[in-house]
């Protein structure tokens, strides 16, 4: 006779799977649930009749003063720029370390010496930004205005610098599998072939596995545009466009500026607004334009390892 | 004559298991060396010992002498002039991700070729070798890893050639080619062989008829016999196992 399960076992497994199926839903009801309520907080003020917010000023005025008696103005272009000059800078920053990293984890390094690392990237993961705050303000500051001659040390740089360490460690480890992804074969056939060790690294590893770096890479993007408490505190916080001087002029030692994020304005101003009132809608309709930032990065990223699968 | 490959009382091992256990052979310059044996007998790993690709695996350890040219393999002061020298063609084509083109030119321009003039040449030459050439001449620039298993498998015994090697390993390269091309590239071979040396690794045993002067039998890490293929293929080896083997009678 045929081996036969019994009808409980048939039963359990329809359950498990079901939870299964649950536990995926509610991942997509989270993430639109979020949308949703930021979006109920901030979305009125589109609508609102009486308020000083014009859409159009939203994005193109760098006038933001949101609690100006009579002349309240909803500019949030300063807030923009501040965000993507840390990003990109940070990013600059960190992609050679990210990059060199990852190749050093996975062709140079073996046994103890690599779980160490591993062990050790992973740490730096973990420390909390308030932290990275802190050294911003008493190691990195003071090493700036002592290198470059600058009067204030939070400045654009600290604050990239302090990004770039944050978003390094994801970056290493995503790059990192990327690499090691790509299949020893590979490896073999180019040293068979007569190539050094560099040569095979930079022209058939890199190649192979670049599509894994850029997600990395983009990882690493969307984890430093969404950081808020570490450049709240590393950027000077002033409300300053870097790149133009007093006189309207280009200025070159943007780097040495102040700016403000778009996160760091949100956590320093919701505590001192009223619910439901203007300013405060306006916040989380900043919340919204970071929300779809982090978005289109990820989905980027995620557009981008599907890529990899592809070749494959 | 000196041999141009000499193994010396080679062992090797992965890890703790063994994979070679101490065996000694010659290969002569400008034959056809064949080396017939059942799965896992530890062919593949022996070419991987003589272009010291073995050592790329973590792990391996290895003793004996083997020499090229009677330079030890592994006091040679280059390893990658070494591995220029010698002509590798994995079982499994791995083409590289790059075009076609580049995967011939990869070697020549690893050693430092930059001319545009003399890369061209040499890449026509080695692909028509490797009766690669009338297929992929009009899209040299489409990626290696795109052709099909037996073009692919081709187009790596054309990056052999590309570093113009004294020793051609080749390991089971037919594997993926049909009848017709596997004749035509056969026929190749016993041309290249007035220029380099050629070991033939085969599980189709007619195949080490065709070609090799002589035949090496390998068994679990051990040479059952070496002789002149008249001989291994000849009614009486010296060693029953060697007749069953070519004799399809084995397990
Ligand atoms: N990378 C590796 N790590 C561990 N063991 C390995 C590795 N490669 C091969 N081996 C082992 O070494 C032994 C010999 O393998 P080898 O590939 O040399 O055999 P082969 O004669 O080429 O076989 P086949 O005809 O199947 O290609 C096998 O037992 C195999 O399991
Ligand atoms: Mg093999």
């Amino acid at each position: 006779m045929r081996a036969k399960r019994p009808g409980y076992a048939v039963f359990a497994e329809k359950g498990i799977e079901w939870i299964i199926r649950l536990c995926g839903i509610s991942a997509i009801i989270f993430v639109f649930g979020i949308f949703f309520f930021v979006f109920r907080e901030g979305g009125p003020i589109l609508w609102e009749k009486g308020t000083d917010f014009r859409l159009g000023d939203f994005f193109t005025s760098t006038d933001w003063y949101p609690t100006s008696m009579e002349n309240k103005r909803y500019g949030i272009l300063l807030l923009i720029i501040g965000t993507f000059t840390v990003t990109g800078l940070s990013i600059l920053i960190a992609v050679p370390f990210a990059i060199g990293g990852a190749i050093f984890l996975s062709e140079f390094c073996t046994g103890k010496v690599k779980e160490w690392l591993k062990i050790i990237i992973e740490l730096l993961a973990a420390i909390p930004s308030i932290v990275w705050g802190f050294i911003g303000i008493t190691v990195i500051n003071p090493l700036i205005q002592s290198w470059f001659d600058v009067p204030v040390g939070l400045n654009v740089l600290n604050a990239s610098i302090i990004l770039a360490l944050m978003a390094m460690p994801i970056m290493v480890s995503i790059g990192e599998d990327a690499l090691k992804a790509v299949p020893d074969n590979y490896r073999e056939a180019a040293v068979a072939l007569g190539a050094t060790r560099w040569q095979m690294i930079f022209r058939v590893l890199l190649p192979a596995g670049k599509n894994g770096l850029l997600a990395a890479v983009l990882l690493g993007v969307g984890r430093a545009v969404g950081e808020t408490m570490g450049v709240l505190m590393a950027t000077g916080h002033s409300l300053n466009n870097p790149y133009v001087k007093l006189d309207g002029s280009f200025n070159p030692m943007w780097m040495f500026e102040s700016c403000r994020t778009l996160t760091a304005t949100i956590a320093s101003e919701l505590g001192e607004t009223s619910v439901g009132s203007p300013h405060y809608r306006v916040l989380f309709l900043i919340g919204i334009v970071l929300l779809t930032i982090t978005f289109i990065i990820n989905l980027t990223a995620d557009l981008v390892v599907k890529g990899i699968r592809k070749q494959k | 004559m000196v041999s141009k490959i000499q193994v010396q009382n080679l062992r090797t091992w992965y890890g703790e298991k063994q994979v070679h256990h101490g065996i000694s052979f010659h290969v002569e310059p400008n034959e056809i060396f064949g080396i017939i044996g059942p799965a896992q007998s530890g062919k593949t790993t022996l070419l991987r010992a003589i272009n010291r690709t073995f050592e790329f695996t973590a792990g391996t350890r290895q003793e004996g002498v083997i020499s090229v040219d009677g330079e030890d393999v592994k006091r040679v002061r280059d390893v990658y002039e070494l591995r220029r020298k010698i002509g590798m063609v994995a079982p499994l084509p791995v083409g590289l991700p790059l075009s076609i083109y580049d995967n011939v030119a990869f070697a020549p321009r690893s050693a430092g070729m930059r001319n545009k003039g003399e890369l061209d040449e040499l890449v026509e030459r080695c692909l028509t070798q490797a009766a690669l050439w009338d297929e992929v001449k009009d899209r040299l620039d489409s990626l290696g890893t795109k052709l099909s298993g037996g073009q692919q498998q081709r187009l790596t015994i054309a990056r052999a050639l590309s570093h113009q090697p004294e020793i051609l390993c080749l390991d089971e390269f037919s594997i993926a080619i049909d009848p017709v091309t596997t004749m035509r590239i056969e026929d190749v071979l016993k041309v290249l062989k007035k220029d380099m040396t050629i070991i033939l690794v085969t599980n189709l045993v007619q195949q080490a008829r065709r070609l090799a002067a002589r035949t090496m039998f390998l068994w679990n890490g051990e040479i059952i016999e070496c002789d002149k293929t008249e001989v291994i293929f000849g009614g009486k080896p010296a060693d029953k196992r060697t007749h069953d083997y070519v004799n399809g009678i084995f397990g």
